[in-house]
């Protein structure tokens, strides 16, 4: 079974990020990338099902500019077995990185792909979704647990309600929660092994994927800020400003 | 054109989120159409008809939507989606797993998680876990929108919309749906309680929350906690609230032995009222907090019991 994982480069989730006084974007100059941690999570899950024996193959996938590497770099050092970074300079839109890994999941005869349930820059939480569609894949979004079964896989889904559990036909697509494992550490012997494993260079438009996008974004800001209001000396003294004047209880 | 909204429900009654979302269309345009699809699912498609605004109803009623599942579904909202310039849906997990696989089916990009409508190809969300909010336009034909919940105010009910069914069904062998395990409480919704109370890692085990049902049964009270006290196993993950849990916005917001880690508060500062006990006087929860009570959380919640029952 080959596994495909995507691992896109977001600022550090311990970066207190602000938006840029011209309001065109954040502020990310020098600030420390990563991985992002559902792309970790992703990228766990695809090493210990190789670990279990039901995967040969896991090929990391990362879409953007050539420092991009690094990241692909941080998962192959994880146990992921070769890269492919997909080079553009601007910013692919959630539906274009969906066409991309639809045409790399059919150039590489892809049985199962896993992906972050959102990255925690751009928030949006589509990509998986959309290649399910543009492949007619079965989805198991928000997975806590995923376990090969006979040529399936079952998916437990982290749902409003609680949890829900559905058996998808491979080639599928899996999208990560923060539950589904605790991803390891690299290991230095395994960072300078990682030097040798190949990583792919390619264009979106060696796909045929035009990622230019319908979407603009006129302005970013800072929202309105909260302020600290009163501390109170006891118990009661909180009761009685909620009732009396808050008028919330 | 008309705006479409995609109906969450249970078969028997619509979810709250529905009603946001359709407020949402209604500040988009005043065409608004809305889709039920179930099984046995007639008492939705009623209700759905009398929220106010609502033109009429598309009831897709098949066995093969009984549990919604988005391969089923996305066919058939993007084959209605067609014929209208927005689909919506509320941002919760069934709309977040939903509506991207049906922006794609129709090749157009989605806007997730909008709070704010500035005209009908101009929209507002938050990014970097609500640290930013970004202005996007679209030039799609066709708008996807999902929706926060807490940035909408409820539809109103006293429509009578015309129901109108279609017997569009896509079966799917692919996925099979195999059960759901969901949390049963005698308590409000998270995500439409007027008040809630939750819990961090200051709780120290999943026994003592029995403290915190005490004060939320006195109150009417929502139970949530904080990804620490959900990762720490001392409630299920459906309590949790923050970026990557529930976002909620109650009238009073009650966060005890809660640090306040940004994605905990970027799930709930939109609160009317946030009160927080914790013995940390440092904590960041005290710098949004409205009132902040400096207290270890073991005697300050059997007081706050008592006080209440009085």
């Amino acid at each position: 079974m080959k596994i495909l994982v995507g691992v896109k480069r977001v600022v550090d989730a311990n970066v207190k990020v602000r938006v840029k006084s011209d309001g065109t974007g954040m502020d990310l100059a020098n600030a420390k990338m990563a991985i992002n941690p559902f792309c970790e999570i992703a990228v766990e899950e695809a090493i210990r099902m190789k670990e279990a024996g039901v995967a040969d193959e896991i090929i990391a996938v990362s879409i953007g500019p050539q420092v991009c590497q690094e990241q692909i770099r941080t998962a192959l050092a994880l146990g992921s077995d070769r890269g492919i970074l997909v080079e553009t300079e601007d910013q692919a839109e959630p539906l274009a990185v969906a066409k991309i890994f639809k045409a790399i999941i059919e150039k590489e005869e892809i049985n199962l792909v896993i992906l972050g349930k959102l990255s925690i820059d751009t928030d949006n939480n589509q990509v998986g979704q959309m290649i399910a569609a543009l492949c007619n894949y079965p989805q198991g979004t928000f997975a806590c647990s995923a376990e090969i079964k006979e040529g399936k896989i079952e998916v437990s889904r982290e749902i409003d309600g609680g949890e829900q559990t559905v058996l998808l036909d491979l080639p599928a697509i899996v999208t990560t929660d923060l539950r589904l494992n605790e991803p390891r550490y690299a290991s230095l012997p395994n960072i300078m092994k990682a030097k040798k494993k190949p990583i792919d260079i390619i264009q979106p438009s060696d796909l045929g994927v035009d990622i230019s996008s319908n979407l603009k974004t006129l302005g970013i800001e800072t929202p309105a800020e909260r302020s600290a209001g009163v501390k109170v000396e006891s118990v009661a003294e909180l009761v009685d400003k909620l009732r009396n004047e808050a008028k919330v209880i | 054109m008309a705006i479409l909204v995609v109906a969450e429900h249970d078969n028997s009654s619509l979810k709250s989120g529905t009603l946001n979302a359709v407020s949402a269309a209604q500040q988009i345009g005043s065409d608004v159409n809305v889709l039920v699809a179930g099984s046995n699912s007639r008492a939705v498609a009623v209700s759905a008809a009398q929220l106010t605004g609502v033109v009429k109803v598309i009831h897709a009623d098949n066995a093969c939507y009984e549990h919604q599942l988005a391969e089923s579904v996305a066919p058939l909202v993007a084959e209605f989606g067609k014929s209208h310039t927005h689909v919506l849906a509320a941002a919760t997990t069934t709309g977040k797993n939903l509506l991207p696989r049906v922006a794609a089916l129709l090749d157009v990009a989605q806007i997730s998680d909008i709070v704010e409508v500035k005209s009908e190809d101009t929209f507002v969300r938050p990014i970097y876990a609500g640290n930013a909010l970004a202005t996007v336009q679209s030039s799609d034909s066709i708008k996807v929108l999902t929706v926060r919940t807490t940035a909408f105010a409820d539809a109103a009910t006293g429509g009578e919309a015309i129901i109108e069914d279609t017997d569009f069904g896509v079966e799917q062998a692919s996925t099979k749906f195999l059960g759901e395990t969901l949390s049963v409480s005698a308590r409000p919704e998270l995500t439409s309680a007027s008040i809630i109370i939750s819990g961090g890692r200051g709780m120290q085990d999943g026994e003592n929350f029995v403290l915190l049902e005490k004060v939320a049964d006195k109150l009417g009270a929502a139970i949530g906690a904080s990804r620490a006290a959900v990762d720490a196993g001392f409630v299920p993950n459906d309590y949790q609230v923050g970026q990557t849990g529930k976002i909620v916005a109650p009238d009073l917001y009650v966060a005890v032995g809660i640090s306040g880690a940004i994605q905990h508060l970027a799930g709930m500062k939109d609160s009317k009222v946030i009160a927080a006990i914790n013995k940390d006087e440092e904590a960041p929860i005290f710098q949004i907090a409205d009132y902040g009570l400096v207290a270890d959380l073991f005697k300050a919640l059997p007081e706050l019991e008592e006080l209440l029952t009085e």
